[in-house]
């Protein structure tokens, strides 16, 4: 975290999504959802900054699979545990929702199911990239390219099959009092997720100094 | 690869795996028992409408619901950052002791190749 940029970004965020609440206690409460619908203003987010992490994951891992740079593996892996501990909060915060909402904690309709397939995909990146050995990062690759490839189906989903889910047509046509804390929240995420990503990469770039001082003290 | 190898590295990983994984099957064990819910209500899925007045009884049990996902959101969000952190140390540490290694080879070595 000696980034200098880090410092000025999470400050940022928690400037954001600690003033948040005042715009969110202040938004109306909705129609057919009442109170529990606030959990739009962090959950939206959450998926929204999963999916720049996951699009973060998706070019580097190509870079890495095209030109074999090292430092857009270390982004990538950095990207794909971002993604996936943003996804745990739209996770955990859809349900949440869903269970005031629709009366159940859960379906199994194409977008929830999609969603959670997504982060598991991430979780195999992990996985794969922890326990795979040598050449596993290629293929690893290939997985986080496969990750981005599912983005776009997962948010048109509600648009294509029947689902319970809200529409993404919600989002565009919120009125002024949803929108503000929304994007305000928003914001906060965006930068959340860009700090952390900053953050976790350089951890990924430190492991990479150890490595080759290892390297160097075994070659002697 | 030395911090690969790392016990204390590894186990915090496969825990951090595990918790991941827990999760999941919690969302899965939640969806069996509630297979036979009720019928969901209709809920608003084209636009959301503001509403002036909420029915007293429809504020209390949605709270705690509200409360657990932020409290999720920030546990979440702050909990990385800590492993971040904590990972970030280790690895310094062992960056710093691993330096001090090659330093002192180095200094060994040096005036006997000389």
């Amino acid at each position: 975290m000696k980034n200098r940029s880090f410092p000025v970004m999470i400050g940022l965020s928690l400037f954001f999504l600690v003033t948040a609440p005042i715009l969110i206690v202040q938004a109306p409460y909705e129609s057919t959802m009442g109170l529990v619908q606030k959990i739009f203003y962090v959950h939206f987010p959450a998926w929204i900054a999963m999916f720049l992490a996951i699009l973060v994951l998706g070019i580097a891992s190509g870079i890495f699979l095209f030109r074999r740079t090292p430092a857009a593996d270390r982004l990538a892996v950095a990207a794909a545990e971002v993604a996936v501990m943003f996804g745990l909060m739209g996770l955990i915060t859809g349900p949440l929702w869903g269970i005031k909402a629709w009366g159940v904690w859960w379906q199994w309709d194409a977008r929830l199911t999609m969603a959670l397939i997504l982060e598991m995909i991430l979780v195999a990146y992990l996985l794969l990239r922890q326990y795979g050995g040598a050449g596993s990062d290629r293929l690893a690759a290939g997985l986080g390219i496969f990750a981005m490839a599912n983005v776009p189906f997962l948010y048109v989903s509600t648009e294509i099959w029947r689902t319970i889910h809200p529409r993404t047509s919600v989002v565009p046509t919120l009125p002024v009092d949803f929108g503000l804390p929304l994007w305000w929240t928003f914001a906060g995420f965006m930068v959340l997720c860009v700090a952390l990503l900053s953050a976790r990469a350089g951890l990924e770039e430190q492991r990479a100094s150890l490595d080759r001082l290892y390297l160097a003290l075994e070659e002697d | 690869m030395g911090h690969r190898s790392d016990p204390t590295v590894r186990r915090r990983a496969v825990q951090g795996l595990l918790f991941v994984w827990l999760v999941i099957i919690g969302i899965g064990a939640a969806t069996a028992s509630h297979l036979e819910a009720a019928q969901p209500q209709q809920a608003a899925q084209d636009g959301f409408v503001p509403m002036g007045d909420v029915p007293p009884e429809d504020q209390l049990p949605a709270a705690p619901l509200l409360m657990v996902a932020y409290a999720a959101v920030w546990a979440i969000a702050v909990g990385y950052l800590w492993t971040i952190r904590q990972r970030l140390g280790s690895v310094e540490k062992e960056l710093a002791d691993v330096s001090r290694r090659v330093a002192d080879r180095d200094g060994f070595s040096r005036p006997a190749s000389s």
